[in-house]
């Protein structure tokens, strides 16, 4: 295999651009399609401060690595969610990725600052552990950015996670949902503005680029996704992807060009009514804000023992 | 050949020589799921591999439905 640009040998092959890449043009391309994607849906004015989401996993090291890169002023936010073992390691790598580079990172622990963590919440609530754990991580994610003064939050989902979301919510109609899922959500009722700069990029080339830049990230899988739908998802499309290369890109972007719009009037009716919460000041349709009733909820819960099997 | 396998990490043996796609096929590995690592370097797909260094097969899927 030869690389498109330079015909030195390659590293690796993307084949939905049916091309080869050797190391540096690979990592150029990676940077030439964030910054296409932050021009194309006008993610990030010059001089706004960014605030990166990250987890210790491939997608937000490199997002915020990116970014950097491009020269956005960008610092990292980490939560400690609880999950066990996994939980700790995934900060590790978080914290050795700022503190090697001099960068800020936030940090927030939700047993610590909440006095739950995501096993318990589960637990209290009945509900599958990506729900309370996307749920905390919107919200605080959200009270970081406007407690820190800055302007985007910035999360490392790629182009798989959003066909993979995208599969889901036409599978089962969602349309309120399909109505928010675009790669900017802008700020309003107090919510900072949010951004996919990775939208361009499957995670393939996400954990390629980390591996060929040394970023060193948590391989391992959350225990708590394991066997979750979202993962079968991204399988499924995965299958059709090796026999139709582009087909991701396709579909998530076909939706952006074709079908997104039709949704955004159902999504809108959701945000009317929008008031400030009692407790924290988060906008909510209702007298507490969906993280402030969780916090009621896993807060008094005898703590839950995450058990986990490498 | 040892080839690392990930979540969980283990090792199997694989009779070298053998090309990084058949490789991938043998073990019913999609590439779109995988990158093949050896060392700090990433193996393309038409690559052979010889047998004398233990090469990787990390998953590249993550993430919760949030």
């Amino acid at each position: 295999m030869k690389c498109r640009v330079c015909r030195g040998p390659a590293v690796i092959d993307v084949r939905r651009q049916n091309a080869n890449y050797c190391a540096g043009h690979f990592l150029r391309m990676c940077r030439d399609q964030v910054a296409k994607a932050i021009a194309e849906f006008s993610m990030i004015e010059p001089g706004e401060r960014v605030l990166v989401a990250v987890s210790g996993g491939k997608d937000s090291l490199a997002c915020w690595d990116i970014l950097r890169q491009l020269g956005y002023d960008a610092d990292g936010f980490v939560i400690g969610l609880g999950i066990g073992e996994y939980s700790d390691e995934s900060s590790t790598y978080a914290h050795a990725y700022a503190d090697d580079r001099g960068l800020t990172l936030i940090t927030c622990n939700l047993r610590d600052d909440y006095g739950f963590d995501i096993p318990t919440a589960a637990s209290a609530t009945r509900r599958v552990p990506c729900s309370a754990c996307g749920l905390s991580k919107r919200h605080l994610f959200d009270k970081a950015a406007r407690d820190n003064g800055y302007d985007v939050v910035a999360t490392g989902h790629n182009l798989d996670d959003e066909a993979a979301v995208l599969f889901g919510n036409v599978l089962h109609w969602q349309t309120e949902y399909l109505g928010r899922q675009l790669p900017v959500l802008p700020a309003r009722n107090g919510f900072p503005r949010k951004v996919k700069p990775l939208v361009r990029l499957g995670e393939r080339e996400m954990a390629a680029y980390c591996v060929l830049t040394g970023i060193d990230y948590i391989v391992e899988e959350c225990p708590m996704a394991a066997g979750n739908k979202h993962l079968g998802y991204k399988e499924a499309l995965n299958q059709i992807e090796a026999q139709s290369p582009g087909s991701k890109l396709d579909f998530y972007f076909g939706f952006l060009k074709r079908a997104s719009g039709r949704f955004v009037p159902e999504a809108e009716v959701e945000q009317e009514g929008l008031g400030p919460c009692e407790r924290c000041g988060a906008p909510t349709t209702d007298r507490l804000c969906a993280f402030c009733k969780l916090v009621e909820r896993a807060s008094g819960a005898d703590p839950v023992t995450l058990r986990t099997s490498r | 050949m040892k080839v690392v396998l990930r979540n969980p990490r283990r090792e199997i043996d694989v009779p070298a020589p053998i090309s990084v796609i058949a490789l991938l096929h043998r073990l019913d590995l999609n590439r779109e799921s995988v990158l093949v690592i050896q060392g700090d370097t990433l193996v393309p797909g038409d690559a052979m591999l010889a047998g004398d260094e233990t090469v990787e097969i990390r998953p590249v899927i993550s993430g919760g439905a949030a």
